[in-house]
């Protein structure tokens, strides 16, 4: 597992044009009456933080549950390493090395960080038995290499956490699983200032790791702190894209609100 | 402000400033920490306390080998469905169909053993105890397990799988259950000495069988909540439902075998009742889903789910026993026994409040 995000980083080699470890191409999901999405792209490469920005309604949580397998999308195509896939269900991006991390810390709290960082995958012995000293040693070197500052005691509930590091076990999980990409649904907006630096810390870590992180994000201060990539969503579909140290708050309020774009719709 | 309040905020501190994390895995104290912290030790300590008094109290009468391991055989069929009602109980579910699994255990093990012929004519169900044998003795447990699965899958598929709420669902089977009993017999209870052997033999020689099986039950339950995926499964289910979901984990199919648990537990624990008291007790139990979930309790086991502790449940079992046997001795009137245990389950309870919001203000 830890052999995942090396292979990971290699494909993120800059020769020649880089692959996306996740794309979209023109997804179209509609809710009754309701088009969440016309024709939305998005592209997010190995290595990078790419940010998905737009105002509420804009499409980017039904985009992302598209993306990790939540629901299908009613046409476009979803493409990981270049591939064309099809996801039913997050077991299925599970499956093809995409994980998300909620914004509602989706812990058990009363299980300690080992047990759900292993939650259901955790290794076993005599088939039915569960090696809890086996999965903590492996949490802890995991939580070790990403620089996670915890834990006090990885025997503890995560409930006695505080929120920035029970976000912080969240993404670690995430790490952990992830082959290709960690999603990461308003990861810090429950959390204060101190916390949400450490998490975006943990982020770019990640990032270093060779994994490709979306990030959604309402704090657009935030966005441009950390992100490689930003793509803009409007009324369904990408409006517009930028390069880190391309765009400034202003910009990115004007692609929000419709009157900057630098691409048009599909 | 408690214990487990003032460490916790004391845990948060050294998280602070802590940045290694492997030092921190291997650490003793934390553990010892821990243990000391937990309710179920409080519980422990308070039954120790009891046992403790009452032998000061009545020397050679509460603290004697004969009373203890009559005490023991007394609290066995109860211990046996309190560890399968602590895996419900886990998941933040009840069961409050508990007596009609007890009973329709002991009704169907009797209606197998009617339908045995035995040789010299008759059944199984009139033979001496002396006359019974393994196969008869299987088959009555075999009919007394099928009832328990039969009523845990109903409970689970109510639960799980028609999201009917726990305490909804197993108050209508009580009730149906009943009735099923009630019809088999046609509200008439049997008698019969053929399974006595179960209850009353020793394989090991100065332990009752009766509480040899629950000793095993116990040790089964343990493993199964507290070493096995399973009982992982459970806990995270009863923490976080959604969580659980979310990683994939299959929830109502999960409930339904927890359910399940429950129900094979009780008809277990009606087949063992069978044995001891050599009668069915269609209308009786009335009380064991009560006693059940006053022993979970008691042994620091969350009504909210996601904190269980299967040894805990043994002491909580034996809680309300001692209290009543010992208040009988001492010359107590035994009715202070249900103020008793009244007062220490609402404090059981009290105290895995406390604990819950020391974790959750943070």
């Amino acid at each position: 597992m830890t052999s995942t995000a090396a292979s990971a980083a290699m494909s993120s080699s800059p020769a020649g044009a880089p692959i996306p470890a996740l794309e979209a191409r023109s997804i179209v999901k509609s809710f009754g009456t309701v088009r969440a999405l016309r024709g939305a792209s998005f592209e997010a490469y190995p290595g990078e933080v790419t940010a998905l920005v737009g105002d509420n309604g804009a499409g980017k949580s039904t985009l992302i549950k598209v993306l990790s397998g939540v629901f299908p999308q009613d046409s476009g195509e979803i493409m990981v390493d270049g591939k064309t896939v099809h996801m039913g269900n997050p077991r299925d991006a599970a499956a093809l090395g995409i994980e998300t991390v909620y914004q509602d810390l989706a812990l058990a709290p009363d299980l300690d960080a080992a047990s759900n960082v292993f939650l259901g995958r955790e290794l076993r012995r005599f088939r039915i038995l569960h090696n809890q000293a086996e999965m903590r040693r492996q949490t802890a070197a995991r939580f070790k290499e990403l620089g996670v500052g915890l834990v006090q005691d990885l025997r503890i509930p995560v409930a006695s956490f505080s929120g920035g590091q029970r976000q912080s076990v969240a993404i670690a999980r995430a790490a952990m699983w992830a082959q290709h990409v960690i999603i990461m649904d308003e990861p810090t907006a429950a959390l204060g200032v101190i916390q949400t630096e450490k998490v975006l810390e943990l982020i770019e870590t990640v990032r270093d790791r060779g994994l490709a992180v979306v990030l959604i994000s309402h704090s657009l201060p935030e966005v441009l702190e950390v992100s490689d990539r930003i793509e803009v969503m409007r009324l369904g579909a990408r409006v517009a894209r930028f390069r880190r140290g391309d765009v400034d708050v202003d910009r990115l309020i004007a692609s929000i609100s419709g009157a900057y774009a630098n691409e048009v719709p599909a | 402000m408690t214990n487990e309040d003032k460490l916790a905020l004391e845990a948060e501190l050294v998280a602070e400033k802590t940045t290694d994390v492997t030092a921190n895995v291997e650490a003793k104290p934390s553990r010892l920490r821990q243990m000391v912290t937990t309710p179920v030790l409080i519980t422990l300590a308070f039954l120790v306390c009891l046992v403790v008094i009452f032998s000061v109290m009545a020397p050679g009468k509460f603290g004697t080998a004969s009373n203890l391991s009559l005490l023991a055989q007394n609290v066995a069929i109860l211990t046996v469905v309190s560890v399968g009602t602590t895996f419900v109980i886990a998941t933040a579910g009840i069961d409050l169909s508990i007596p009609s699994g007890v009973i329709l255990g002991e009704v169907f093990a009797a209606q197998a053993l009617s339908r045995i012929p035995v040789a010299g004519g008759g059944t199984a169900i009139d033979i001496a105890a002396a006359d019974t044998t393994g196969t008869i003795i299987l088959a009555a447990l075999a009919a007394a397990l099928v009832a328990g699965l039969i009523l845990g899958t109903v409970n689970g598929f109510l639960v799980a799988y028609m999201r009917i709420p726990p305490m909804l669902a197993t108050l209508g089977t009580l009730g149906a259950g009943l009735g099923v009993g009630l019809l088999l017999q046609k509200g008439v209870n049997v008698a019969t000495y053929a399974l006595n052997p179960v209850a009353s033999g020793q394989l090991i020689p100065g332990v009752s069988n009766l509480v040899l099986i629950a000793l095993v039950v116990v040790v089964i339950g343990y493993i199964g909540m507290h070493r096995a995926v399973f009982g992982r499964h459970t806990l995270a289910i009863g923490s976080n439902e959604e969580a659980a979901r979310r990683v994939g984990l299959n929830v109502r199919r999960h409930l339904l075998k927890v359910y399940i648990v429950g129900g094979v537990a009780s008809g277990f624990a009606g087949f063992l009742s069978l044995a001891y008291f050599s009668t069915t007790s269609v209308g009786g139990h009335t009380t064991d889903n009560l006693q059940a979930i006053t022993a979970v309790a008691l042994g620091g086991t969350s009504l909210f789910g996601g904190v269980a502790v299967v040894l805990g449940t043994l002491i909580g079992v034996w809680i309300p026993a001692v209290l009543q046997n010992g208040f009988i001795i001492v010359g107590v009137n035994p009715y202070w026994q249900m103020i008793a245990v009244g007062v220490v389950l609402v404090l059981a309870v009290w105290l895995d409040q406390l604990r819950r919001r020391g974790q959750n203000r943070r």
